[in-house]
C-alpha cells in the first residue's frame, strides 16, 4: 500500500471510516514517513486513540496497546521473567537427573520471557507484515519514571534484557501517544514526537463523521445532531460534548425511532451527550426548544 | 531562497515569537519539508505545526508567524510577546503607620540591602508585608527560600521494596525472591515482598493578583517563586487569578529570582486589576483541575476575597474543586487584622468550601502555611 502524499493518508484513513482534516492528515503522513512518534493531545472524545485503531486495520499492522496508569512500571509495559514456569522447568530437570550446565541458558532463554506491549511492539516486526502499531494510551496518566523509561525505547527502538541482550526493531513500529493534559508531558519526550491538537471538527465533517459512524441515523437527523452539538459546545459547559457523544447521541435517536430531533426526544436522551449534572440543569435553563430550533435552522 | 535556509529562517522567526524550538526539531521540520507537497500552502503550515509546535498554547503565535513569513502578511499585531512591565508599589495610603520610605534608586539597592541586613530576623517575621519596604521584602524573599513548602505525603501506586514481611497491601516480588535465593543455593527462603511508596501530593497556588492585592502581591509571588523553583519534593504548580487565569508555573521555575518575577509579570497581563475570582477558578478547574491537577491534590488560594464577579458563581467552582481536592486552603492576609470578619462577598461565598483558613501576611504566618500544607 503505497503512501506517498498527504492524500493516500487522507484517503486510506476514510476507508476505514475516519475523516480526518488536513492537518490531522499531515501529522500522520510526516509520522508515518519519518518513523516518529506522533502525540495527539485534544479534548476527551475527538477521537484520538480512534487513530491508532484505524491506523492498524488500514496498514495491516498489529494494534499493540498500552494503557498507562500511575505506578506502571517495565515488569508491566516490557518484559517479565515467567518465574513459576522457570521454577517447574528447574523441578523437572532435577527429577529427570539431566546433567549439563547449560541449564542456566535455558532459564533464561526466550522461552521464560513474557513480552509486555513495547517489547513485542519491538520485537513483532520481524515478519514479512506492516509494522505494529504501538499505541500508549493517556500517557499523562502515568508517572514520570514511566516517561523515562519511555523515551529510552522510543530515542532509537530497543529494549535492553539484561539476561538476553538488546532487542531492536528491525523495523520501527508506529507509534501513536495520546495524552488527555492532565499535566504537561515532560518536554523531552515531545522533542521526540510529532506534535498534533486535535479540535473538534467542524460542522459538515461532523455530519460525515455522525452518518459513517451511525448508519442507522437519517441524513436529517445527523444533521440536527452536528448542529446541536456544535451549539452546545458554546455554552461553556463543563465537558462539552465531543464527536463520539455525538455518534452515541445520534444512534440513540436512531434507536428510538427519530428521524429528526424534537424536544420530547432531545430531553430524554440527554444523558448521551451531557453527563454532568450542572451541564444538564444549564441546558435545561439555557432552554431544550431554543436549542432544537437552533439545530434544526441550522442544519 | 534555498528550502533548507527558508526552513532555518522561518525557525529563526519562532523563536524570536518566544516559541522555544530545539534544534532536532528544525532538522526533523527540513526532513518534513522534504517529504511533503511543498507548493501547497496548507501542507506547508502543517508540517510545520507537526514537527515546531508541542504545545496547543504556542499555536497562535505560530499562526502569526506563518503568516508573516511565508505569506508576506504583515499583521497589525506583530509584536507577539508583549512585554509588560510591572510595577508592584507599596500602597502606604490605606495604613498611616507605614514608613514613609522614598522609592530608592537601583543604584542604592545593594548598599541598602546591606543596611536591612543588620535588622532583626525575628522582626522581620512577624512583620506586616503590606508595612515593608522594598528591602526588607528582599530580606524576606531570601527567608523564604528556606521554606519546605510541599504537599502532604499520599500513598504511591508505584510499587518499591519494602522490608517488613507483612504490611498494607505488599504483594510478593518474585524477580527480588529469585534473585535473593542464589545466595541460599537455589532455594528460595526468603520471600521479599513489594508495597506502595509514598509520594507528596501536588500542590497548586492559585494567587489573586487584583488591585486589592498589590500590597502583599509582590511577597506572595515570591513566596510561590520559592516553592516552585525550589521544589524539593513533587510538583508544584502557581496559577495567576486576576480577570482571568494565567499559568505561572514555566514563568516561575527560572532559579533567579528577579528573572522569575519578570516573567511572571509578562505572563499575568492583568496585574493589579479587578478580579474575577469565579471566572478565573472555573476556568481554572475546566482547564487544569478537575481534569487531574487538583484531583487528590492540595490548593493554596492566597486571596483577599474582593470579588467583583457573581458570589453564586465564586461559590459553585470553589464546590467543585472542593469535591476533587484533597484539600483546600484559603490564605488570606487581612485575617491577621483585629476584628476581621469575612465580610466580603466572595470569601463568605467561598468559606463552606474551604478547609483551612489561615493567615499570610507575614513571613511568619506563611511558615505556619507551609505547616498546615504538610500536614496530613
Amino acid at each position: 500500500m503505497p503512501i506517498d502524499s498527504v492524500d493516500d493518508v487522507r484517503a486510506g484513513l476514510a476507508e476505514h471510516d475516519y475523516l480526518a482534516d488536513e492537518g490531522l492528515a499531515t501529522a500522520v503522513f510526516l509520522a508515518l514517513r519519518l518513523h516518529r512518534p506522533l502525540l495527539l493531545e485534544g479534548e476527551a472524545g475527538v477521537g484520538k486513540t480512534e487513530v491508532a485503531n484505524v491506523l492498524s486495520a488500514w496498514t495491516g499492522g498489529e494494534l499493540v496497546r498500552l494503557q498507562c496508569y500511575e505506578g506502571i512500571d517495565v515488569a508491566q509495559a516490557v518484559y517479565e521473567w515467567d518465574y513459576a514456569r522457570q521454577l517447574l522447568h528447574v523441578r523437572t530437570v532435577e527429577a529427570t537427573h539431566r546433567l549439563g550446565d547449560d541449564i542456566e541458558d535455558e532459564l533464561y532463554s526466550e522461552r521464560f520471557l513474557v513480552r509486555r506491549p513495547l517489547l513485542r511492539a519491538i520485537t513483532d516486526a520481524g515478519g514479512g507484515g506492516a509494522p505494529p502499531v504501538l499505541l500508549i494510551d493517556e500517557v499523562d496518566r502515568a508517572d514520570d519514571e514511566f516517561e523515562a523509561f519511555l523515551l529510552e525505547i522510543l530515542a532509537d527502538y530497543a529494549v535492553t534484557v539484561p539476561e538476553l541482550g538488546t532487542f531492536k526493531a528491525t523495523r520501527p513500529p508506529v507509534v501513536v501517544i495520546t495524552s488527555n493534559r492532565t499535566r504537561d508531558v515532560h518536554d523531552a519526550l515531545k522533542r521526540r514526537c510529532l506534535y498534533h491538537w486535535v479540535e473538534h471538527p467542524d460542522f459538515e465533517r461532523e455530519v460525515a463523521i455522525v452518518r459513517l459512524r451511525a448508519p442507522d441515523a437519517s441524513e436529517q437527523l445527523a444533521r440536527n445532531v452536528a448542529a446541536a452539538a456544535a451549539a452546545m459546545r458554546d455554552l461553556g459547559l463543563y465537558k462539552p460534548p465531543g464527536v463520539a457523544e455525538s455518534i452515541d447521541w445520534a444512534e440513540a435517536l436512531a434507536i428510538l425511532g427519530r428521524d429528526e430531533l424534537d424536544e420530547a426526544s432531545f430531553a430524554a436522551t440527554l444523558g448521551t451527550i451531557v453527563k454532568y449534572r450542572e451541564d444538564q440543569e444549564r441546558i435545561r435553563r439555557e432552554g431544550i426548544g431554543a436549542l432544537v430550533a437552533e439545530a434544526r435552522r441550522g442544519a | 531562497m534555498a528550502p533548507d535556509s527558508a526552513a532555518v529562517a522561518f525557525v529563526r522567526v519562532l523563536r524570536s515569537s518566544g516559541i522555544e524550538v530545539p534544534l532536532g526539531s528544525t532538522l526533523v521540520y527540513v526532513n518534513a519539508l522534504a517529504e511533503i507537497d511543498a507548493s501547497s500552502r496548507p501542507q506547508v503550515y502543517w508540517a510545520g505545526r507537526a514537527t515546531l509546535v508541542r504545545r496547543s498554547e504556542d499555536v497562535p503565535v505560530y499562526d502569526r508567524a506563518f503568516a508573516r513569513f511565508w505569506q508576506g502578511v504583515s499583521s497589525p499585531e506583530h509584536t507577539i510577546v508583549d512585554t509588560f512591565t510591572m510595577e508592584l508599589a507599596i500602597e502606604d495610603d490605606d495604613n498611616g503607620e507605614g514608613e514613609p520610605e522614598p522609592e530608592s534608586p537601583d543604584a542604592d539597592a545593594t548598599q541598602q540591602t546591606l543596611v536591612v541586613r543588620a535588622s532583626p530576623i525575628e522582626v522581620l517575621r512577624h512583620k506586616d508585608f503590606a508595612l515593608c519596604s522594598d528591602d526588607e521584602l528582599d530580606e524576606t524573599r531570601r527567608l523564604m527560600d528556606d521554606l519546605q513548602l510541599a504537599g502532604a505525603l499520599r500513598r504511591s501506586r508505584r510499587l518499591r521494596p519494602v522490608r517488613h514481611r507483612r504490611g498494607q497491601g505488599t504483594r510478593p516480588d518474585v524477580r527480588a525472591t529469585v534473585r535473593r535465593s542464589v545466595r541460599a543455593g537455589g532455594e528460595a527462603v526468603v520471600p521479599s515482598r513489594r508495597g506502595p511508596g509514598q509520594r507528596p501530593r501536588n500542590l497548586v497556588l492559585l494567587l489573586d493578583v487584583s488591585g486589592s492585592m498589590d500590597p502583599y502581591a509582590r511577597a506572595l509571588i515570591r513566596f510561590a517563586h520559592a516553592a516552585v523553583a525550589t521544589r524539593r519534593r513533587g510538583r508544584v504548580e502557581a496559577f495567576a487569578l486576576g480577570t482571568r487565569l494565567t499559568r505561572l508555573t514555566r514563568a516561575l521555575s527560572s532559579h533567579d529570582a528577579d528573572e522569575a518575577m519578570a516573567s511572571a509579570a509578562d505572563a499575568a497581563e492583568d496585574w493589579s486589576g479587578g478580579t474575577r475570582l469565579g471566572d478565573g477558578l472555573r476556568t481554572f478547574n475546566d482547564q487544569w483541575g478537575v481534569r487531574g491537577l487538583a484531583r487528590g491534590a492540595v490548593v493554596v488560594i492566597l486571596s483577599d476575597g474582593w470579588d467583583r464577579g457573581d458570589p453564586g458563581e465564586l461559590a459553585e467552582q470553589m464546590a467543585r474543586l472542593h469535591r476533587v481536592a484533597r484539600r483546600v486552603v484559603w490564605v488570606n492576609p487581612l485575617k491577621a487584622s483585629d476584628g476581621y470578619a469575612p465580610l466580603a462577598r466572595g470569601m463568605s461565598a467561598a468559606l463552606p468550601y474551604v478547609d483551612d483558613f489561615v493567615e499570610g501576611h507575614s513571613l511568619a504566618a506563611l511558615e505556619e502555611l507551609a505547616e498546615v500544607v504538610g500536614r496530613e
